[in-house]
């Protein structure tokens, strides 16, 4: 499968990245020579094989719905970038 | 014979007698860096005060007469993905550069409740991402074997900085060979145990299928006390399997009488440099001599789970490192008039490009129309990798394979050629496909004085028959007393 400028640049905006013109050529030639070699899965029969999702046999997990405070507010915040009033800040998204 | 020098097991004994203190130990490696550092560039943070303050108080607490704990007042080294409450967890990317966690690993609360002392975090390739630790944002670790080599990847600050003497021992990550591969390259012992053996709670994750964390050590018996520490069920991480704790040191028995080795004619074919073929066949004859059966057989699926790797792998990073977009954490870009430019313009200015690689590709493979031809089908086809292993599981205790199809390769010679560098990790891929437990311990060194690790592989939860039969080896090559890194430029 051929790979096109737009194929990437439509890639690059659904994964929030934004690509320089060298990066854009850079990038388009891997992303075909990796999916030119991972075409090798194609020639392996699947037919009749489920999908391998997780490793463990573990399915549903569940726990007790009961509450523990991890961590407080104050020290999570303090990684933020921006904060105000115990809150994340960010722009204005509605006008 | 500087206290640098010793292993674990060794400084343990020392510590029981009283011969030496936690102190004098810590004292040795903080040393040992301050020598070394600036040539292998192993740590992204070194804790030296609080590493001296911690090893005061536990010699002053001795000094009362009180009891100390097994690993009480040891050091230890963490690679820089593994979450540090108070400490700097960057990851090696400029993303997380002033990443300050708010709690603990669950691995890091296991070694801080054993009274182990933290050295400091270790240099990786950015998110794990990568074979020869040249993608770390901050600076390219080198392998003390030979300083212009690369220590293998992504947990190439700790296979590096064991090697070097700078930690007694450490702990990695492994999503595709990340523990063993460094381990190879560098002459040390690293095992990515079976998938759900140890909680990944707070290690930074990169493909959660695939990540485990283990121990990098000098020898094999520390590898067991590593593991011991770090196992267990974890209700934080729903991946982690409920079992009875195996005391792993139980296995170090010189013993290998009639225990069954597969050899994978694969991976002693095309693309397998031949002095590492030569030294994977050459322990193989080791093992037989020392009683075990070593058979050929064939696992024909090294390109096929390289291929399913980096789909799966990439697909699940792209998902996962969606979280980083500026708001809550990390690296926020000063260039934005409204929040899609925040996301678009931190993500960009913060990620590295191998990073961005993963992603892009990632996110073409889940994408709409891309899903079935690639996701879906390569998780039909992990599904075949781990059956194919079934069946030799029948019939054999253990894989042995080389853990890298090369010695240590030059700093740049792969960079800039991604599908290359891919294809260093071969060995190592197939085994986190089907979850199982790998290690790699140290056979031999080549012509240039380069290590050569080989690959032992285990059923699911079998750590156990790994640590006989890689403790057997050990102590029949003595690799550590015959070889030693030489800092060579």
């Amino acid at each position: 499968m051929q790979i096109n400028d737009e194929e990437v640049l439509h890639i690059a905006k659904l994964a929030r990245l934004k690509l320089k013109d060298d990066e854009l050529e850079n990038y388009k030639k891997n992303l075909q020579e990796i999916l030119d070699f991972a075409d090798t899965i194609n020639h392996v029969n699947t037919d009749n094989i489920g999908e391998t999702i997780g490793i463990n046999e573990n399915y549903n997990v569940f726990r007790k719905d009961e509450i523990h405070q991890e961590n407080n507010r104050e020290e999570l915040l303090k990684n933020a970038p921006s904060q105000d009033e115990g809150m994340f800040r960010i722009p204005k998204v509605i006008n | 014979m500087e206290l640098y020098e010793f292993t674990v097991h060794e400084l343990i004994e020392k510590l029981d007698k009283k011969e030496i203190t936690s102190s004098q130990i810590t004292e040795s490696y903080l040393k040992r860096i301050k020598e070394k550092e600036k040539d292998v560039q192993a740590f992204v943070t070194i804790t030296e005060d609080s590493a001296k303050e911690k090893a005061s108080e536990i010699d002053e607490k001795i000094k009362r007469g009180e009891k100390r704990e097994k690993l009480e007042g040891i050091p230890i080294g963490l690679k820089d993905n593994l979450c540090t409450k108070g400490v700097k967890t960057t990851c090696s990317s400029k993303m997380l550069e002033n990443f300050v966690s708010p709690y603990d690993a669950t691995v890091i609360k296991k070694i801080n409740e054993e009274k182990m002392i933290s050295l400091g975090k270790l240099n990786m390739d950015e998110f794990a991402m990568g074979g020869s630790t040249e993608y770390s944002y901050f600076h390219p670790t080198h392998n003390p074997w030979n300083l212009n080599r690369v220590p293998g990847g992504s947990s190439g600050g700790s296979a590096a900085a064991v090697a070097a003497n700078m930690v007694p021992w450490a702990l990695g990550s492994d999503t595709g060979g990340s523990i063993r591969q460094p381990s190879s390259l560098c002459g040390v012992v690293g095992l990515k145990p079976t998938y759900g053996l140890v909680s990944r709670y707070g290690l930074v994750a990169f493909a959660s299928s695939l990540d485990q964390i283990g121990p990098i050590t000098k020898d094999v018996e520390d590898n067991a006390i590593l593991l011991n520490i770090i196992t267990g069920h974890d209700e934080k991480d729903t991946t982690s399997v409920k079992r009875e704790k195996v005391d792993y040191t139980k296995s170090l028995v010189k013993d290998v009488n009639g225990l069954k080795i597969g050899l994978p004619k694969e991976f002693i074919g095309d693309g397998i440099d031949e002095e590492v073929k030569n030294a994977l066949l050459e322990t193989a004859k080791i093992y037989e001599s020392l009683g075990a059966k070593v058979e050929e057989c064939s696992l024909d699926i090294g390109k096929q789970a390289l291929a399913v790797y980096y789909i799966i792998a990439c697909a699940e990073a792209s998902s996962n490192l969606g979280r980083f977009d500026g708001i809550r954490y990390g690296y926020r870009t000063e260039k934005f008039d409204n929040l899609r430019e925040i996301y678009i313009n931190s993500r960009t200015e913060g990620f590295g490009p191998e990073v961005k690689r993963r992603i892009i590709l990632g996110t073409y493979v889940l994408s709409s129309g891309y899903y079935d031809a690639y996701y879906k089908k390569a998780q039909k086809v992990r599904t075949v990798i781990r059956n194919e292993y079934q069946r030799l599981f029948e019939k054999y205790d253990l894989i042995l394979t080389p853990t890298s199809p090369t010695v240590a390769f030059g700093i740049g010679e792969k960079s800039n050629n991604p599908l290359q560098m891919y294809l260093a990790d071969i060995c190592t891929v197939p085994v986190n496909i089907a979850g199982l437990p790998g290690m790699s311990i140290p056979a031999t060194v080549n012509s240039e004085g380069m290590p050569i690790g080989i690959q032992l592989v285990a059923k699911h939860f079998d750590e156990e028959t790994i640590f006989r039969a890689a403790y057997t080896f050990e102590q029949k090559v003595k690799f550590r007393e015959k070889y030693q890194p030489k800092f060579k430029n």
